[in-house]
């Protein structure tokens, strides 16, 4: 008798089951599968040829280069920052941390837009980059500073919590024990907060190398030379090439899957280290 | 902590606070307050009735209906469905469940580009479910629906992952209170647990409704793109770009720079009235 009401009856919980599950499915594992079939619809020949044409390389360079300067710029900005925040007090902390937040807040659209009013011809300093013949808007560092731009909070949004969660007791031992500045950092405060760090830096990178709107706004579309691998998923879906712009979206859903078990592994590892306090250095 | 233990913690044995937090600032001033600050003062150049005739002329209106109906509808479904989907995975135990919890963050991690043009393809008239809604009638793509759909999916974390931990973190005995006190299991539903629920909720429903207002990659491909009809502001902004109005884009862009503060503002209240900054 308790027990029923403690819990639902088994024909509503298997209702409730159901109804989830159906969601799930048709919002998540369909349009996953569908990018896998869709891509490989014309044949392994043709998936690969799509992946190994000049302009789908020119790609994926692009994309590795933007990700190579915006995820670790933001990285360390993450660790300054939840260093900052998480271990010291100061008047106007909860403030600094709406405006990391902030990035997640703006359009993607609008995160492009605030880069051309900056330094595209019309922009502020349109004028004298041109002067000069640098060129930002509509060129690779345009891409890089909008991607920059929409990943600041990945790094430091998972660490700050992290961080004040931990304290600074284990800091303050290594410093009466000794240890210099960045020997506490390597020693204590690193290895305390890699698990984090590295779902964080998954999140930013998956970011960095999937961004579109903003990049779109920014990049021009110069084929081959600024277009990022979702620029080209972008044109050749509008050309009507829908297999092989598949073939390099499922790139990115592959991407996705990896950074999905990443955070599936960091909180079985975090769970672990709750279950088991002692340090495992 | 009384005064004192107030003042030692801020002046704290460890090191590099001045220099972290120097540096925090500095980075967040050039990648975001400059640049954003800049975007305010070219808007401001333009003069104010230019400004408000841009931004109350009937497409923009119209395409500002599109963004927020169609945000608020998919938010809403997250909210009920993502309720439910937190529920069952939090109470429940069914074969597939660790795999479907870790898939809740797909939308996430999926670039945008990627989810546009495969809810696209499987919605439209030959798609996998789009031959099922063609012959009742139903256009899924290139209508609003389709944005609805879209703005669905990626809103789809949101409310699962706020609802969640706070579902974890109930305390059984005040449901057991409830039903030792003859409560039935709808009731303590309704009363005991629904309470505690709520500013989740409401948090993540905020969050997928901000989210999606803000969204350009995955609907631009299913919408269609019709102006007054199926443009959202993401797209009309980018259309002025190509179009060279560069006042136009700026004045519009203002415009949702000042809704997304308006609502990273309100969230931030949310958490406040649920009592915890991360949720």
């Amino acid at each position: 008798m308790r027990e029923s009401r403690l819990s639902e009856p088994p024909a509503v919980r298997r209702f409730l089951i159901a109804v989830a599950v159906l969601f799930l499915a048709l919002f998540l594992l369909m349009p996953l599968a569908a990018v896998f079939t869709e891509a490989l619809r014309k044949g392994v020949g043709a998936y690969l040829a799509a992946l190994w044409e000049p302009d789908a390389r020119a790609a994926i360079r692009l994309t590795l280069l933007t990700a190579a300067i915006a995820v670790p710029l933001n990285v360390v900005f993450g660790l300054v920052a939840a260093w900052a925040i998480g271990k010291f007090d100061f008047p106007g902390k909860h403030l600094l941390i709406t405006l990391i937040d902030l990035p997640f807040s703006v359009s993607p659209v609008v995160s492009g837009l605030i880069y051309v009013l900056l330094f595209g011809l019309q922009g502020w300093f349109g004028p004298w980059l041109a002067a000069h013949h640098v060129k930002i808007i509509f060129a690779v560092p345009g891409i890089i500073l909008a991607t920059i731009f929409v990943t600041v909070p990945f790094v430091a949004r998972e660490l700050i919590p992290l961080m004040q969660a931990q304290g600074t007791e284990d800091e303050e031992a290594a410093r009466v024990l000794g240890a210099g500045g960045w020997q506490m950092f390597w020693r204590v405060t690193l290895p305390n907060v890699k698990w984090g760090l590295l779902y964080g830096v998954m999140l930013c990178n998956a970011r960095a190398m999937g961004e579109f709107g903003a990049v779109s706004v920014v990049s021009g579309h110069i084929r081959g030379q600024t277009t990022t691998l979702p620029l080209h998923i972008e044109i050749l879906y509008n050309e009507y090439h829908a297999a092989a712009a598949f073939a390099v979206a499922s790139l990115l859903a592959c991407l996705a899957l990896v950074t999905l078990a990443a955070k599936t592994l960091v909180e079985w590892k975090t769970s672990q280290s709750l279950r088991e306090p002692a340090h495992e250095h | 902590m009384g005064l004192s233990g107030f003042f030692r913690r801020r002046r704290s044995v460890l090191p590099g606070f001045g220099l972290t937090l120097g540096l925090t600032l500095l980075y967040l001033s050039l990648i975001v307050l400059i640049p954003l600050s800049a975007t305010f003062l070219k808007a401001s150049t333009a003069g104010w009735s230019a400004f408000w005739h841009t931004v109350t002329e009937p497409r923009a209106l119209a395409s500002y209906r599109v963004t927020f109906g169609a945000a608020f509808i998919g938010a809403l479904v997250n909210a009920l469905m993502g309720l439910v989907v937190a529920w069952v995975l939090v109470r429940y135990h069914f074969p597939g469940r660790r795999m479907l919890d870790a898939l809740v963050d797909l939308p996430f991690a999926l670039p945008t580009a990627v989810a546009g043009i495969t809810l696209t393809t499987l919605l439209s008239a030959h798609g996998w479910i789009g031959r099922y809604l063609e012959p009742l009638g139903i256009k899924a793509a290139f209508s609003p629906l389709g944005i609805v759909i879209a703005l669905t999916f990626i809103g789809l974390p949101f409310v699962v992952r706020t609802v969640q931990p706070v579902l974890q973190a109930l305390d059984p005995e005040l449901e057991e209170g409830a039903a030792s006190l003859g409560a039935g299991r709808w009731q303590t539903f309704r009363r005991v647990i629904a309470p505690e629920l709520w500013p989740a909720l409401l948090t993540g429903f905020a969050l997928a409704f901000a989210r999606a207002v803000g969204e350009y990659g995955s609907v631009v491909f299913i919408s269609g793109n019709m102006p007054m009809r199926t443009e959202i502001t993401p797209l009309l902004i980018i259309t002025k770009l190509e179009q060279y109005d560069y006042a136009g884009a700026t004045a519009i862009g203002v415009v949702m720079l000042v809704i997304s503060f308006a609502m990273l503002l309100s969230i931030n209240m949310l958490h406040w009235w649920s009592g915890k900054r991360y949720a």
